[in-house]
């Protein structure tokens, strides 16, 4: 007997649904708690091995345990609140950055669907905890939200070093989240939907719609390249990745907008920036190389492209010097901007052609 | 804080900052992130030591002279013996065996200093591998250190009229495998660095000094000779026989601190190909010069007969004592040039010790090279101008 998967809805099985979302949001959160912590792990051998040194090694075999020594070490540390800094905002502002940071993932599909019976009926799951007709503008904001931490933290302080990171943060950010966002529209110029399993779904097609090139799934990162690779940079300035970690610049402001914080605070900043790396990587995934789209399981393919996005953020930066603020903002604003401009207005011209 | 007017913002950078090299303190009037005035404090690493050496044998300051810049000990000891040699009037009487292992070890100096003058200079641009790269290198240096001095860092290694002790057997094969494999080295961080976009943008047109201001200011080693100043003191006034090997000095045009970076890198290149011409003119002979009234005896004098105890024993206890006078000796060190100016009264110490640190004298370019110009720029130009701050405070 061949059953058609009926979708689990609130308003039909309400236990059910409320359960198996429960179930989703606890498996993505930790997943992603993990892979936070050992791209903390990770990040420090691979950049020890281009480095000729061997990156943690004591704690447990292979220093795996690291990641969890250094949280249990920050846990236990005092945390200074400095008398003339902001004491409410000062407390709020890890919370705000990484908050977004994990928010985002609810919107990623991360596999197709899951089936199960249940009462003798047969459900479909969709592996993503919640699809938004509207994913990338949810995405986009978070991503926007996520500037008011580190603006945040940099008043706050009261410190003139984490003022001058809260201001090169606000600035770098603002000036990518343009060119990442034109960059994306593109996309669903292509997708015609802004649901991410939509856009998922449409680049499991053959390449270009041509038949004979089914063989070749229709990644978007075949027909808008330039598009890819402005977001790839773009994404990189926004999460404060190495060549443009200018707002933390360790040798130029200390440590930027985080100089003041301490202890468990600081760690919260720390897994926002690799939460976000985590974010990114998966976004790039969903939106250029077709998801969980590939040869493997689902979700297997996914975390596959999802990592190799963060070993390239590692690798550069193994091997980039940092960007100076006055040629980042020519980057931003003279060179990716009009890119990603022009690539919306070819990719409209082209659309309308074929 | 009061004191600022609403238009710049006054920030202390160091003594406590990751990247000031030490304990160098900025005072940075900014606008923005655009510096209208900096201001140099020094002076958190004084140690007295040229008061110091008043009060010292002259024997008993070489291992003051160790702490100046520290990054290139055996470079300060040089300079020093070279300069009480000469007022002793013995500097024809050092062995060649002495001079050549002098310039042996005063290149591998050289390569060190510069070593850890890119490493942090590269960190300080935010290029970390090529830090810990360099750092290998060096650790190859200091290991030679360790063997010829004891020492890794604080050699105390050369003597009035000689050295402490003569190589280690086999030393000299490992030296030569080092130097030979110092080109290739180079070549790396020349790929990590010279050809990267990023790198470029951050050094070429940073910190322009003309050569003319250079030379006002009293500005000398690469710093110089990146601004087109044909001018080094192992060539145009030779000691400790320099005279003999042919080597290239590095000269460019550009005036920043990409031309700078160039000019350290081809030095570097240069000093190995000068430790290994040295190699192949050092031949066994004695390590100190035939001055009894200067040197050691030998320890089998020492042991076996009293006249030669009690030499040993004055030598240790009141050392030498030049004739009433003054010279000033100046070397190449990687910095630029160090002199030591002595004044003698007759007495085993000397009655005034002047040092001139290279790196107290460049960093007076830094104001005129970073008013204008951006925060980030301020770090560039404290690393391109390789200053240390144990010899600008002494």
């Amino acid at each position: 007997m061949v059953m058609t998967p009926e979708v689990l809805t609130l308003s039909q099985t309400p236990w059910l649904f409320t359960g198996v979302m429960l179930v989703k949001i606890a498996v993505a959160f930790v997943v992603t708690l993990l892979i936070v912590a050992y791209a903390t792990w990770a990040e420090r051998k691979i950049i020890g091995r281009m480095q000729t040194r061997m990156g943690p090694t004591m704690t447990g075999p292979k220093g795996l345990l690291q990641p969890i020594a250094d949280g249990l070490k920050l846990f236990f540390k005092e945390d200074i609140i400095p008398a003339q800094a902001h004491y409410f905002a000062f407390i709020l502002a890890p919370m705000m950055i990484l908050a977004p940071a994990f928010i985002s993932i609810a919107v990623i599909p991360f596999g197709g669907n899951i089936h199960f019976t249940y009462d003798g009926t047969l459900y479909a799951v969709p592996m993503q905890i919640t699809d938004l007709n509207i994913g990338v503008l949810f995405i986009m904001a978070m991503a926007g939200l996520g500037v008011y931490g580190i603006v945040l933290a940099g008043l706050a302080s009261n410190s003139k070093y984490a003022l001058l990171g809260g201001i090169r943060a606000t600035a770098q950010m603002i000036s990518y989240e343009l060119a990442v966002g034109l960059s994306i529209i593109a996309i669903f110029m292509l997708s015609e939907t802004l649901s991410l399993r939509g856009i998922v779904a449409a680049q499991q097609l053959p390449l270009w719609g041509i038949e004979s090139l089914s063989f070749i799934p229709n990644w978007y990162v075949f027909c808008q390249p330039l598009a890819f690779g402005l977001f790839v940079v773009g994404s990189m300035a926004e999460i404060n990745r190495t060549p443009f970690d200018l707002p933390e610049a360790e040798t130029e402001l200390v440590s930027g907008f985080c100089t003041e914080y301490s202890a468990m605070k600081y760690a919260l900043f720390f897994m926002a920036e690799y939460a976000n790396m985590i974010t990114v990587s998966a976004v790039a995934t969903t939106l250029f190389l077709g998801g969980w789209g590939g040869p493997f399981f689902g979700w297997m393919n996914f975390l596959i492209k999802v990592f190799g996005f963060m070993f390239f953020f590692i690798r550069i930066r193994a091997t980039f010097p940092r960007l100076r603020y006055d040629q980042l903002m020519f980057l931003g604003w003279k060179i990716m901007l009009p890119l990603a401009l022009a690539n919306v207005v070819l990719s409209g011209i082209a659309i309308l052609l074929w | 804080m009061a004191a600022n007017t609403s238009e710049t913002m006054t920030i202390n950078m160091g003594p406590q900052h990751p990247s000031t090299h030490g304990v160098l303190q900025l005072i940075l009037e900014l606008d923005g992130e655009i510096v209208q005035k900096a201001t140099p404090h020094i002076g958190f690493l004084h140690r007295g030591i040229e008061k110091l050496s008043e009060h010292r044998t002259y024997h008993q300051i070489i291992p003051l002279t160790d702490r100046l810049d520290y990054l290139a000990p055996m470079s300060n000891n040089l300079g020093y013996v070279l300069a009480v040699e000469k007022l002793l009037g013995i500097t024809d009487e050092i062995p060649e065996r002495v001079q050549r292992i002098r310039v042996i070890m005063t290149e591998l100096t050289r390569l060190k200093s510069h070593l850890v003058w890119l490493a942090c200079h590269a960190l300080d641009i935010g290029a970390m591998t090529v830090f810990l790269y360099c750092f290998r290198e060096r650790e190859s240096i200091t290991d030679i250190y360790e063997k010829v001095s004891g020492a890794r860092m604080t050699s105390n290694y050369f003597r009035v009229g000689g050295l402490a002790e003569d190589f280690p057997a086999g030393l000299e094969g490992e030296i030569r495998t080092f130097a030979e494999s110092i080109p290739a080295h180079v070549e790396e961080y020349e790929g990590l660095l010279t050809g990267n976009r990023i790198w470029q943008k951050r050094t070429i047109g940073v910190g322009k000094i003309s050569a003319e201001a250079a030379i006002d200011i009293g500005i000398t080693g690469p710093a110089l000779r990146a601004s087109g100043v044909d001018w080094d003191l192992r060539r145009d006034n030779p000691y400790s026989g320099y005279e003999d090997y042919s080597f290239e000095v590095p000269v460019r045009t550009g005036c920043d601190t990409f031309d700078r970076y160039k000019v350290r890198l081809d030095e570097m290149r240069q000093s190995a190909l000068i430790v290994l011409q040295a190699l192949d003119k050092l031949k066994p002979g004695p390590i100190l010069a035939d001055c009894p009234k200067v040197v050691l005896p030998d320890k089998e004098d020492v042991y076996n007969n009293i006249e030669g105890l009690i030499h040993h024993f004055k030598i240790v206890t009141e050392g030498f004592k030049p004739e009433i006078g003054e010279i000033y000796q100046g070397i190449e060190a990687p910095k630029g040039e160090l002199g030591f100016y002595l004044v003698s009264d007759g007495t085993n110490h000397p009655f005034r010790m002047k040092i001139r640190p290279p790196s107290f004298v460049n960093l007076q370019g830094l104001p005129q090279m970073v008013e204008g110009k951006l925060l980030a720029d301020v770090i560039a130009v404290i690393g391109t101008l390789d200053i240390v701050l144990g010899e600008i405070d002494r």
